[in-house]
């Protein structure tokens, strides 16, 4: 494990540790035991919201990491197939028809959602293997997606539902418990063991597509299984916390200068520090001084739209 | 003796016949070169001999076994492939492009020392040693040929599949990457080039197939295959052949 990994995960025990203790209510750690009515709130509230950043962080930092490797491109987005999208709109339709009641609900329509997306990405594009024509099928179907959605969003039953709807897309982390990790987590784990299987491959991609062949990398299977993996990590996530981009683009640029080029080398320190960039960045909207708790999926949007712009000067920069 | 070899082999892109019954043996210790008008079926020739292509008929064979029904790793370890044009898409230093090279032969996860070595000879084979630490992005063209075929040659292939490696590079480079070329060939290896040059084919190659239309016009030995009337033949520009003083073959076209 190389250095940089061993820094992330002491940052990512401290920040768990600060993120469990945070909140409305200051928690100490001596009120773990279960002698403390406080530990009630660190065992149903607190710790679900903490693994839940830091699974979620996880998976939207490694999927950013593949997907940039994949695409061979520093500016690609883990949404960028539509399955953020097709996953939001699964979950709004379980919010308009009033499923959301029923806890494994929402997140089963989500990653229904997800799996529709992906089920059409394949059949459009699937066949011709060619990287454009499964982009612009993304970009086709996120906006497909989110018209959908503002549908739902106009034609909603009653005000309540509306504003429901809007909430949830706006992404957080507020209120979770155990049974949004126990669906969510295995899907991950599932994507990421998908993902991280193709990492000699991402490296070969460095050269080209045909330098890849010619080294023994199967484009098909290699498609597959990073559409597979996406969809997995992507959809688990935005069924547990909604959508939160910009957290699967900034952090492997962070992460670049520190762990080098090589896409493997930074499919590791990614997922970390998408971990703890998520999991410090919950803490900070729950203690922060506002009314109401500021959503995580603004607060992320915040960092990130900036943090874009600050790419694209630098890039035309590199280009002048 | 590891021949690489392609028995009657035809094969057609989007309606058009780009090979047809192409017959040709290439010998391991030699600088065979491919050379022919643009379309002439150059390119896709070399992309069957790296079963990037599967012909439509006929078949390649290395060492009698088709290339087709060997394992992809395995395939990858015994044919390098260095495609046209220079794209390196991550500004990796030159010693992690150069150890890309190894990828064929790695286990999932870590270097072993054979790999080590393996790119150390591949780094001193090209002169690219002292140049080792630094970025891709901050390598001249010449360079940058050199980083890429030192990633092919770490991968220690029988046979080095080389798609214009001299394309785009100014003279001196294209005698320095010749060189190294030539060098892979004294060391035992077969080397296939597509190349465009007809006087940078003379200089390099022992063998050269000549292509016109998907057909194959002439296959030998470079000094019978270079002659004013097949180069003629072949490109439909008389041409004037010579030697300069120290033996060196040119090619003038009469216009």
């Amino acid at each position: 494990m190389t250095r940089l990994n061993l820094w992330l995960c002491l940052g990512l025990v401290v920040a768990a540790i600060l993120s469990v203790a945070a909140g409305k209510v200051w928690v100490p750690l001596d009120a773990w035991s279960s002698a403390d009515p406080r530990s009630l709130i660190i065992v149903e509230l607190r710790l679900p919201r903490t693994v839940l950043a830091l699974t979620v962080g996880a998976a939207l930092g490694f999927s950013g990491a593949v997907m940039q490797g994949y695409l061979r491109n520093p500016l690609a987005d883990p949404g960028l197939f539509g399955v953020s999208a097709g996953a939001a709109f699964g979950a709004v339709c379980a919010l308009f028809f009033g499923y959301a009641a029923q806890a494994w609900l929402l997140p089963g329509f989500a990653l229904a959602g997800a799996g529709a997306t992906m089920a059409m990405l394949a059949l459009i594009a699937g066949r011709s293997g060619s990287l454009i024509m499964f982009t612009l099928a993304g970009m086709i179907l996120t906006s497909i997606a989110g018209s959908l959605t503002a549908l739902a969003i106009s034609l909603a039953p009653t005000p309540f539902v509306a504003s429901e709807i809007v909430t949830w897309l706006m992404g957080a982390l507020t209120d979770r418990s155990w049974d949004d990790v126990l669906v969510a987590a295995p899907l991950m784990a599932l994507g990421a063991v998908i993902l991280a299987r193709t990492a000699a491959a991402l490296d070969a991609l460095t050269l080209g597509e045909v330098a890849a062949r010619s080294m023994g990398v199967d484009p098909r299977r290699l498609q597959l299984a990073v559409v597979a993996g996406i969809a997995l990590l992507v959809g688990a996530s935005v069924a547990a916390a909604g959508v939160i981009g910009f957290v699967g683009l900034m952090v492997p640029h962070l992460v670049r200068p520190l762990a080098g080029h090589r896409p493997s080398a930074i499919l590791l320190p990614s997922a970390l520090a998408g971990a703890l960039l998520l999991t410090v960045a919950d803490t900070l909207v729950r203690v922060l001084p506002t009314v109401a708790e500021l959503r995580l999926g603004i607060a992320m949007s915040m960092l990130g739209g900036p943090f874009f712009l600050y790419l694209l000067v630098a890039m035309r920069r590199r280009l002048a | 003796m590891n021949v690489l070899a392609v028995h009657d082999v035809t094969l057609t892109l989007g309606g058009r016949r780009v090979l047809d019954k192409v017959e040709a043996t290439f010998a391991p210790g030699r600088v065979s070169a491919l050379l022919g008008p643009n379309g002439a079926g150059k390119s896709s020739l070399l992309a069957c001999l790296a079963a990037l292509r599967r012909p439509d008929a006929g078949r390649v064979t290395l060492d009698g076994e088709d290339v087709d029904a060997i394992d992809p790793q395995a395939r990858a370890r015994r044919i390098g492939l260095l495609p046209q044009g220079h794209d390196v898409h991550w500004n990796v230093d030159v010693a992690t492009l150069v150890a890309l090279g190894r990828l064929p032969w790695r286990g999932r996860w870590s270097e072993t020392e054979a790999d080590r070595a393996a790119v150390a000879r591949a780094l001193a084979a090209t002169d690219m040693a002292p140049l080792a630490a630094r970025g891709v992005e901050h390598l001249s063209g010449g360079e940058r040929a050199r980083a890429l075929l030192a990633r092919v040659l770490a991968g220690e292939p029988e046979w080095l599949l080389a798609d214009e490696p001299l394309a785009s590079l100014d003279p001196r480079h294209q005698m320095e990457v010749g060189a190294r070329l030539r060098d892979v060939a004294a060391g035992g290896r077969g080397v296939v080039l597509v190349v465009h040059d007809l006087n940078m084919a003379a200089r390099l190659a022992d063998d050269i197939v000549l292509l016109r239309d998907g057909r194959v016009v002439a296959h030998g030995p470079a000094a019978d295959v270079l002659t004013p009337a097949l180069v003629e033949e072949t490109y439909g520009l008389p041409v004037e052949i010579g030697r300069t003083p120290d033996g060196a073959t040119f090619i003038l076209p009469r216009g």
